[in-house]
């Protein structure tokens, strides 16, 4: 199976081991794995700032770069939202363009997801103690993407997974809305923060990078820098350690 | 209502830094969405009956224009006197009118949004009536004259110690700081009104086209006498609040309590249709009804026409994280949270509450709970795009966005600015790993550090290792 793995912008810019987690991981699964070398951005920042235009041309772009692959994957439920719901509502004035934004939807997989669908490698894990899991939004509710991540991590001996209050409650992050609104996200992250706190877990894990760098920067602030702050496949992979 | 929507980065800093608010809002904290989740247990299918639900409210939308004249003609028939108010002024003309042609000069209110809108009281009391709020909520508001802060529970801002110094200090009693006590006071100082008030106003849950009723749901009983003891009704709602049957009423009146109380249903469910007759004891004499457009008639027919469903349960934001941080008074207007980031640049205009539509993280929390399926989340979007297209947005954010749409369609420029842009964050972190100023972005570092890159992008690492790439 010829998989088309989309690294997100964030993750290319801030965090390149949630990319080589996903790697390996869809690699030890036994897929063939290509990285889209022009790659760039979903066009998700635009299209949510009120760009239409740039998410269209982005769209178009994922288009051109993925419709190939038997199926795309990408470390990211918001990502993943933008091209399975939001894509295919570009295009209502081109029947053409739509159906193939439909159809290349139906390929396009979270991770979580998409690891769920086979056999699970064997897994090479460091990490050992307490997580809990914070459910960010689009892969929650664009996505459906709930008990994927958990039942994943519990998959790891010496992993114990705890739940926060709040879990399904929004860390404050909602892309440039942490900027324009910085008190309101930062109120929001603090509020994520003391749930995160409350459970007593070593490391929280999450999906998507925008909420991880919310609260790492939060919890940063506050002066803790003992709480780990991972992305699930980064502990699955083998990447995260405590 | 003068609306202070277009300011809502200062009004939302104020409540963000208001402790009593900050504590009250945590109290209620997500109280009504508890309530909500375990009424909508007692449904066999839910999401059957939201489908339903929305489809009946497009039915009366995409024929607006049929089962109002249909719902005027069955009012009239009923006796009920039908008038038409474009704007906010002209309701306040209508009801002034009403009263001076039947001489009213006490009136009182049960909850109405709508006259909340069109700054009803402040027109009244400036043409020297005498009005009373009765709702207990609003009641509390009117005393402190403060706007409301929710849909259905309009002061629940207040905690019961603000509410025991108001009472205390307006009615000239011993404080007391028990709620029954204080109910109990509330109804002594209202009773009076009810008996010797001329006019009662009233808005109206729902329009029944079929029969030309107007519906009030509520839980107090003081909707029950605005609209029986004066002599005068009237009831003043918006254009969009008509369903064509009462059968469509049933299906409504399930989701409507349960959504936004987590009640089966709600104490006084009234069907108002007409004045007393002859052989009857009870009732006003006259009764009116304005319907008013206020803006509704503009978003028929536009992407935005989805909000015009909404039957004001309040759950989008009892859901709402940004709702329940800031409160209701933030958003400037009369109606507050997700709907009300719509409505409010909807009626007043964009340009009128520039933030509003930027005023959630589109976490779609309100979208999974709306009874009627308003999709507010892509509703914010679309306004977005309006705030773009009409060139409301500070450009310095309009340069950014055009900036990374072109990077992002130029995959060697993008690199190219990736690695500069790692290697100024990793330069800017401290020993922690931390960013904790960003020029430009201090939205961001006001609050939060920005954890620096990891030292070089996953694209520039993944070319090292000489894989194939397409
Ligand atoms: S938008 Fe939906 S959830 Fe919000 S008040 Fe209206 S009907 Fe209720």
């Amino acid at each position: 199976m010829r998989v088309g793995l989309w690294i997100t912008c964030l993750v290319d810019l801030m965090r390149p081991a949630i990319g080589f987690s996903a790697l390996k991981l869809l690699e030890d699964s036994g897929c063939t794995v290509v990285v889209p070398h022009l790659q760039t951005c979903c066009g998700q920042p635009g299209y949510n700032s009120g760009d239409l235009q740039s998410g269209k041309d982005l769209a178009l772009k994922f288009l051109h770069e993925c419709e190939d692959f038997d199926a795309v994957v990408v470390p990211s439920g918001s990502c993943g939202g933008m091209m399975r719901k939001h894509y295919p509502t570009l295009f209502q004035d081109n029947l053409e363009l739509q159906s193939r934004f439909t159809a290349l939807a139906g390929r396009v997989w979270e991770l979580s997801e998409f690891l769920l669908q086979r056999p699970l490698p064997p897994l090479s894990t460091r990490f050992k103690g307490r997580l809990t899991y914070h459910d960010s939004c689009s892969g929650l509710r664009e996505l459906g993407i709930r008990h994927g991540p958990r039942q994943l991590l519990q998959q790891i001996p010496g992993v114990e997974l705890v739940e926060m209050a709040d879990r399904d409650i929004c860390c404050g992050f909602g892309g440039a809305f942490s900027v324009k609104l910085g008190d309101i996200s930062t109120r929001m992250a603090e509020n994520k923060c003391r749930s995160i706190r409350a459970t007593g877990a070593h490391a929280v894990v999450g999906g998507d990078l925008g909420c991880l760098l919310t609260i790492e920067g939060r919890l940063r602030r506050e002066g803790d820098d003992q709480t780990q702050v991972w992305h699930w496949a980064e502990i699955l992979a083998g990447m995260a350690s405590h | 209502m003068h609306s202070k929507a277009d300011h809502f980065k200062e009004n939302s800093r104020r409540q963000l830094g208001d402790a009593t608010l900050q504590q009250n809002m945590r109290r209620f904290g997500g109280r009504f969405a508890q309530a909500r989740a375990v009424a909508m247990e007692e449904l066999p299918d839910l999401e059957a009956l939201r489908d339903q639900a929305a489809a009946i409210r497009d039915r009366s939308l995409y024929q607006l224009d049929e089962w109002l004249l249909r719902f005027e003609a069955q009012a009239k028939n009923a006796g009920i006197t039908v008038h038409w108010a474009a704007t906010g002024a002209e309701v306040n003309r209508i009801v002034l009118e009403i009263a001076q042609a039947a001489d009213v000069r006490k009136v009182v209110k049960s909850k109405s949004m709508v006259s909340e809108e069109t700054g009803l009281n402040e027109a009244l009391i400036g043409a020297g009536l005498h009005v009373v709020e009765t709702d207990l909520g609003e009641y509390i508001l009117q005393l402190a004259e403060e706007p409301p802060s929710h849909l259905i529970a309009p002061a629940l801002h207040k905690n019961v110690e603000e509410v025991a110094d108001l009472f205390a200090a307006h009615h000239h009693t011993p404080r007391q700081t028990d709620i029954p006590s204080l109910c109990r006071e509330a109804r002594v100082q209202l009773r009076p009104h009810f008996l010797d008030a001329d006019m009662g106003i009233t808005g109206g849950n729902f329009l029944i086209a079929e029969t030309g009723s107007v519906v009030l749901v509520t839980n107090e009983g003081n909707g029950r006498m605005v609209t029986t003891l004066p002599r005068v009704h009237v009831a003043i709602t918006g254009i969009e609040k008509v369903l064509p049957t009462l059968d469509d009423l049933t299906t409504l009146l399930k989701l409507l309590p349960r959504s936004a109380t987590g009640q089966s249903i709600t104490n006084y469910v009234s069907l108002l249709t007409g004045p007393r007759h002859d052989d009857e004891r009870e009732g006003p004499s006259q009764s009116h009804i304005i319907l008013v457009d206020g803006g509704r008639s503009e978003v028929l027919g536009t992407a935005l026409q989805p909000a015009l469903r909404c039957i004001r349960c309040g759950a989008c934001m009892n859901h709402c994280p940004v709702y329940q941080n800031i409160g209701g008074q933030a958003y400037g207007w009369v109606y507050p949270g997700p709907i009300g980031a719509i409505l409010t640049p909807a009626y007043l205009g964009l340009d009128q509450a520039r933030d509003l539509p930027q005023a959630a993280t589109l976490c779609g929390a309100c979208e999974v709970v709306c009874p009627v399926r308003i999709p507010l989340p892509a509703l914010m979007r679309e306004l977005r795009q309006q705030s773009v297209q009409q060139g409301l947005r500070p450009w310095r954010e309009r340069l950014g966005v055009r900036l990374w749409h072109w990077l992002a369609l130029h995959p060697r420029s993008y690199r190219w600015f990736s690695r500069v842009l790692i290697w100024g964050l990793s330069k800017m972190a401290n020993a922690q790993g931390m960013v904790t100023r960003l020029p430009g972005l201090d939205g961001w570092t006001q609050g939060r550090d920005m954890p620096a890159p990891q030292g070089a992008s996953f694209h520039s690492l993944y070319r090292k290792t000489s894989r194939k790439t397409s």
